[in-house]
């Protein structure tokens, strides 16, 4: 299953300390994310991935190295539960 | 409405009328220094419950653009708390300009002082205590902030005591017009105290926001550094218009806690919590 966020400009984004404030426009809902969520949904807002491909690429560009399957897709299905990422 | 009472408190201006004149003389009496407005921006109507509870057992029932469906009808006796209540109202929930935040505000040297918590922290008191010992009162209910500067702007309204506090700000500030001891109300007893000359003359004078406090009565002592992601979730829950704001509230409110360091205080009694935060302000 792929995966996939809003466009940027469907987000306002503040980072906070370790975590991220985050405006969902289109709901008018704030959210406070924690890393990876804000990593996923910057990767996500690109281009649509599946898990396999989106944990490469988390761990290339963010340095993400301990991340691992499992816990990427319980972060998944939580933004999913969140309604900042959808099933593409 | 037979009776009418304007007046402009910070920038909000509010018109309250009343089916009775005791509520429109004792708010007039209190607020006799402050401003009227040139157009109000809320309306208050306290109205009798029944055309007869004008006489018999008076009874009022608060009505504006905003209203509590569950709120009880409150005796005649209590009409300025009705009054006063209205008024918070209608701003908590029809307020646009400003993000609201329920919280107490002080000023020094053109920089304010926010303090929150839940009711019995001790807002109110600590407000009227800093304020006698030369802070600048603004508030002790609402901060406004406003989105576009990030200033803080005073709403000194009547302080409204609760219970014990009515002793402790008396205290401080022997010399303070007060209004009626209002006994046994929904809220316990409450009694009004008019804010300081300093507090009303400058009520047009915003100020940057300097330090966020969470104050906490009846502990012993500690200070604990708040993280702007707590801040941020404290205030949310403290703000009355932060959902309605959408964007704007968001833009306001990261901005606040980005920019203004934060701390819990908890305090046993007065005097600990003025050293206290005379001592976190010293640190700025």
């Amino acid at each position: 299953m792929r995966y996939r966020a809003p466009a940027p400009e469907a987000l306002l984004t503040a980072g906070l300390d370790t975590l991220t404030a985050v405006f969902h426009r289109p709901s008018g809902i704030t959210h406070l994310l924690a890393s990876p969520a804000p990593e996923i949904l910057a990767l996500l807002a690109e281009e649509a991935l599946d898990a396999d491909d989106l944990l490469a690429r988390l761990a290339a560009r963010f340095d993400l190295a301990d991340a691992n399957r499992e816990a990427l897709v319980a972060r998944l299905d939580e933004l999913v539960a969140a309604g900042l990422v959808e099933p593409a | 409405m037979r009776h009418v009472f304007s007046v402009r408190i910070g920038p909000i201006g509010f018109r309250v009328g009343s089916d009775w004149r005791a509520p429109i003389d004792a708010l007039g009496e209190l607020y006799r220094y402050y401003p009227s407005p040139n157009l109000p921006d809320f309306t208050v109507r306290l109205e009798a419950t029944h055309w007869w509870r004008r006489w018999l057992r008076p009874s009022i029932r608060i009505a504006g653009d905003y209203t509590l469906p569950e709120a009880a009808p409150l005796p005649l006796a209590q009409g300025l708390l009705a009054a006063e209540m209205a008024m918070n109202l209608q701003l908590a929930l029809g307020g646009r300009r400003f993000l609201l935040l329920h919280a107490s505000c002080v000023e020094r040297d053109g920089r304010a002082l926010l303090m929150t918590g839940e009711s019995g922290a001790g807002k109110s008191t600590l407000a009227t205590m800093l304020a006698a010992r030369g802070w600048r009162f603004m508030s002790d209910e609402f901060a406004l902030i406003e989105p576009e500067t990030g200033l803080v702007h005073p709403f000194p309204r009547l302080i409204s005591l609760k219970n014990a506090a009515i002793a402790a700000a008396i205290a401080a500030r022997p010399d303070a017009k007060l209004g009626p001891l209002l006994a046994g109300t929904p809220k316990g007893d409450i009694r009004h105290m008019v804010p300081d000359a300093l507090a009303v003359g400058a009520m047009d004078e915003p100020a940057l926001p300097a330090l966020l406090l969470y104050p906490r009565y009846g502990f012993a002592t500690e200070v604990r550094g708040v993280l702007p992601s707590e801040s941020f979730v404290r205030l949310t829950q403290a703000s009355t218009n932060y959902v309605a704001l959408g964007e704007t509230g968001f833009g306001a409110l990261t901005r606040l806690v980005r920019e203004t360091p934060a701390h819990a205080v908890d305090y046993p009694d007065g005097a600990a919590a003025i050293e206290q935060v005379e001592a976190l302000w010293r640190t700025l």
